[in-house]
């Protein structure tokens, strides 16, 4: 039920985001989320990739420091208060989030929403209980 | 002028003989109360009588800092813990300081070397004197502290830091000496100018610097930014902390005090004792002092002795500048730093030991330090806040070590610059 997310550091300087970028495309790897977390001196990139081990495995080729972390995708339409139900879902069951992006799926004109939380397993259990839509790792690729 | 001209300008065979006596003293206070040195000397078939003066100072073993830290924290003292007054420490290469004792009687020596140092660097009862050096397990502030008293002069233990104050008090209260690291007195020069107060409001006359290396061109600005006289002064914990050589008004070598103290020159490589002139490493045999004696203590700083009489009528013979270092230590805002320290830090928080760099630069005249780590797989995360704790944590854990403020970054790997497949660790910006 869970999706593999790339996470890579990178220094906060000019140039470094692209040199993650061209690994990928040199080696035909397509980026479906992206997401940057910055600080002052660095940051995090996080992905969604089609194929998250080769994305790996090649970065990790290049010297970058790489690792992969299991996150929840879910399904929400694209609309006024759509995040907002899925929030107070997890706000009312005390789950708290470390990280969360989205990005908006042309044919089905819903939004995808990845995070990460603490409790895994729980917010699985009270989203699907909730009706939500979780979303898993062939889906995404299938809806490029 | 002179603290102790007796001693300071003693004919050099008097000096001589005065050291084979308090080296014999010496030895036999060693043996019979350090198991340690005894253990050595026994290991080489040496019995103090084997000691008869100066020119069996050879046969004996030398010390290190490594001895130092073996016996922590009170192995190598040579009297019972009911005998020390005043215990000192400097960092350790590993974590754990380098522990230092004094008697009541080896305070009151250490008060006489300062006065000469001082004295010798302008101080008179006359003056007030700014101790700028930190208060604390650091020798700097308490030793000059001592000698300044002893000397009668006016003393304001205003310790490190808090510039602007300094500034303020150094006019207000007519300060005429400062003592401090050369590099803090350059900062304060530059906040005094940044205050506007002006040249003539100050009546400062001269500059007791030491604990870090600094050259004749830094000299030169002091002296005309300050408008004052400066002289360097150089010691080190293990042997009594400053007050073991110091400059003249000559400014031509630092004179050690040969009463107190046997320099010699060796070959760091080989251990063979140098001549006159040649470059090498300084070793020192304290030979007047109770709590912790040291046997040719190597003091891994290089340099060369020069005896020619000096112009100021002392006799002791003078060290010149240091030229460096025989190990990896830095000095930073006069704390001695080794690369070591952070890497067992380093290895304590990730099971692995992660590439890192330490970075020192001089900016707006004070010592920098910043370390580089590289983000390994092992401490990384997909979290900020997990990666800025890994910061703070290291941040928090070297400045608890080294007593120094110091900047992490955390980077990418292969960031930091590898010659022939090792790492390079240390990159000091500072012209010294």
């Amino acid at each position: 039920m869970l999706v593999q997310q790339v996470s890579v550091f990178v220094e906060n300087k000019k140039g470094r985001l692209a040199g993650v970028t061209d690994v990928l495309a040199k080696n035909n790897i397509d980026i479906c989320a992206i997401s940057i977390a910055d600080t002052t001196n660095f940051g995090i990139l996080r992905m969604i990739a089609d194929k998250p081990e080769l994305a790996t495995e090649k970065l990790k080729e290049a010297g970058y420091t790489v690792s992969t972390t299991q996150v929840i995708a879910i399904e929400v339409a694209d609309r006024p208060g759509g995040l907002n139900e899925i929030l107070m879902i997890l706000r009312d069951n005390d789950i708290s989030i470390e990280y969360l992006y989205s990005f908006v799926r042309r044919p089905t004109e819903n939004a995808l929403i990845l995070f990460r939380v603490e409790e895994t397993e729980r917010a699985l259990e009270v989203l699907k209980q909730s009706g939500v839509k979780i979303v898993c790792q062939d889906e995404i690729y299938s809806l490029q | 002028m002179y603290w102790n001209q007796s001693f300071e300008c003693m004919n050099r065979e008097e000096l001589r003989e005065l050291q084979s006596r308090r080296l014999v003293d010496t030895i036999n206070q060693v043996y019979h109360n350090v198991p340690y040195y005894r253990n050595l000397m026994q290991q080489r078939g040496l019995v103090p009588e084997d000691i008869g003066g100066i020119e069996d100072l050879h046969l004996l073993p030398f010390t290190t800092k490594r001895d130092l830290r073996e016996n922590y924290p009170y192995g190598l003292f040579a009297v019972p813990l009911s005998e020390i007054v005043r215990i000192h420490a400097s960092s350790g290469t590993t974590g754990r300081p380098t522990v230092v004792g004094y008697t009541r009687q080896d305070i009151i020596n250490w008060s006489e070397l300062m006065a000469r140092t001082l004295t010798s660097g302008g101080t008179t009862k006359e003056s007030v004197i700014q101790v700028a050096y930190g208060y604390g397990l650091f020798t700097g502030g308490l030793g000059v502290h001592y000698g300044a008293e002893r000397v009668g002069a006016s003393v304001i233990p205003i310790s490190g830091g808090n510039t602007k104050r300094q500034a303020m008090l150094m006019r207000d209260f007519g300060t005429t000496v400062l003592a401090c690291t050369p590099s803090y007195a350059l900062h304060l020069a530059e906040t005094i100018d940044e205050m506007n107060i002006r040249r003539d409001e100050l009546k400062l006359k001269y500059g007791i610097f030491g604990a870090e290396p600094w050259s004749e061109a830094l000299r030169q600005e002091l002296e005309n930014k300050l408008n004052i006289s400066a002289i360097d002064i150089y010691g080190l914990s293990e042997v009594i902390g400053p007050g073991v050589a110091s400059e003249c008004q000559c400014k031509a070598g630092l004179h050690i005090a040969e009463d107190f103290f046997i320099a010699e020159i060796i070959d760091p490589d080989t251990c063979e004792v140098l001549g006159e002139g040649e470059v090498g490493e300084l070793v020192l045999t304290t030979i007047n002092k109770e709590g912790l004696p040291v046997i040719r203590y190597r003091t891994r700083d290089i340099t060369s002795l020069n005896y020619s009489l000096c112009d100021c009528g002392r006799t002791h013979v003078r060290m010149n500048k240091i030229l460096g270092r025989t190990d990896d230590m830095l000095i930073i805002r006069g704390v001695n730093v080794f690369p070591s320290q952070i890497e067992s830090i380093l290895m304590e928080i990730g099971d692995t030991k992660p590439h890192y760099q330490l970075i020192v630069d001089r900016v707006n005249n004070l010592d920098c330090l910043e370390v580089w780590v590289e983000v390994s797989e092992e401490l990384f995360s997909d979290e900020v806040r997990k990666l800025e704790d890994l910061n703070r944590k290291i941040t928090r854990e070297i400045q608890g070590t080294l007593g120094l403020s110091v900047k992490v970054r955390l980077v990418e790997p292969r960031t930091i610059e590898r010659s022939e497949g090792k790492a390079k660790r240390v990159i000091d910006k500072r012209i010294l």
